[in-house]
């Protein structure tokens, strides 16, 4: 097993909290190096405090076991820091589709409404179901959703 | 004396946990749900700089203590969390002061942090900072609502400022510990952040209606771990489970 086939398989598990996202979507996959017959997985978390943190990291785990790669050890990194800029252009399609709006650099809020795409939506709470998330309301269609907020 | 370092990975680290302690009190009862879930997300992200800080503290330390271990296994006097913190919730006008005046506090403290040329600490105060920069805005936005809002959310906040005040200082009392920081170049003098930090606080102040306290008496003791009565109370709750069944897991 070479080294860019244990990425692409590390790469492929699905965010936990976001299915619709793979850990190469958003960007948390820092590099994976071979030492000794040993593959060094370098992911880096989220939202500091994100429980999903741990449980990406049994995710890993399985999806390598299940590959029967069994010696691997899954490194912590915390620079460069991670941001919503990590995330592929391909991974904010494809929260826009799951109907989650995605981040809008530069911008207070979200672009527009995930749903009926309309400009005018407002801010409902600052924080949502996970860390990452704020939830919004679109004014047109009136759905409330959530928004993947810029960090 | 141990390395300053570690003093300075637990003064970040108690802080962060303390509060994210006392906020997570609120889950189930803030007074909009709005409010409890940004309540709970603070605490989350605070509970995951402590979960960092006291890790590297561990680290630094070298003694097979783990963040845990810091965490559950130690008494108050060991605390290095300034006053502010321990202050009791009282209610949504106090918890939500206490929380502006820390993270306009915390927001300055971890922009000097992140230039540290120690990479470790650098690296995870840049970790905080952008999360911080989203606590600051959102609690800073609520005390200018509720300052400049009806007479009632006035007088409280006006209330819960004067009574915090004194406590708010023990962010900025100097002691050896960060001569020897300030000798490495690791952080300067806590003191030396004060007029940063009045200066956010006067502008902030100025449209919000709220008054700044003249009085500059200053509760101190918290760096040799000299805390309130409260923080008792805050551990006993916090520490219990660890403390009866040591080494538990989930």
């Amino acid at each position: 097993m070479d080294v860019l086939t244990v990425k692409s398989i590390v790469e492929s598990v699905p965010d936990p909290e976001i299915p619709v996202l793979t850990l190469g979507d958003l960007g948390v996959i820092r590099g994976v190096h071979e030492r000794d017959d040993e593959f060094e997985i370098h992911v880096t978390p989220t939202y500091s405090g994100c429980p999903a943190t741990r449980v990406i990291n049994e995710m890993i785990s399985e999806a390598l076991l299940s590959a029967h790669i069994e010696k691997f050890t899954i490194k912590k990194v915390l620079s460069p820091v991670w941001s919503t800029q990590w995330i592929s252009e391909s991974g904010k399609a494809k929260l826009e589709e799951y109907g989650i709006a995605p981040p809008n650099p530069g911008a207070k809020g979200p672009k527009s409404c995930p749903q009926c795409k309309s400009i005018s939506v407002s801010e409902i709470s600052a924080f949502g179901s996970t860390p990452c998330q704020a939830i919004w309301r679109c004014q047109d269609c009136l759905e409330p959703f959530n928004y993947f907020k810029c960090l | 004396m141990s390395d300053p370092r570690f003093h300075l990975a637990l003064r970040m680290g108690d802080n962060s946990l303390i509060l994210a302690q006392q906020n997570s009190k609120w889950c189930g009862h803030a007074p909009t749900l709005e409010e409890d879930i940004a309540l709970a997300n603070v605490s989350l992200d605070l509970m995951g700089h402590a979960q960092m800080w006291l890790g590297l503290a561990a680290e630094i330390e070298g003694e097979d203590r783990t963040a845990d271990i810091l965490a559950f296994f130690r008494d108050t006097d060991e605390f290095r969390n300034s006053l502010l913190v321990e202050r009791p919730n009282v209610d949504f006008a106090t918890t939500l002061m206490r929380q502006y005046l820390f993270d306009v506090w915390h927001l300055e403290q971890l922009l000097l942090l992140s230039q540290c040329p120690d990479i470790l600490i650098a690296e995870i105060s840049q970790k905080a900072l952008v999360e911080v920069e989203y606590h600051r805005q959102r609690s800073q936005s609520l005390v200018m609502k509720l300052g400049d809002g009806t007479v009632e959310s006035h007088n409280r906040m006006q209330e819960a400022l004067n009574a915090l005040w004194s406590y708010f200082g023990s962010f900025f009392e100097d002691s050896i510990v960060d001569e020897l920081l300030f000798d490495l170049k690791i952080s300067s003098m806590p003191s030396s952040l004060y007029p940063r930090v009045l200066k956010q606080l006067n502008q902030d102040c100025l449209l919000s209606t709220l008054k700044i306290p003249e009085s500059e008496f200053w509760q101190k003791g918290a760096v040799q771990g000299h805390h309130t009565e409260n923080l008792g109370y805050i551990l006993a709750e916090m520490q219990y489970l660890q403390r009866t069944y040591p080494n538990s897991k989930w």
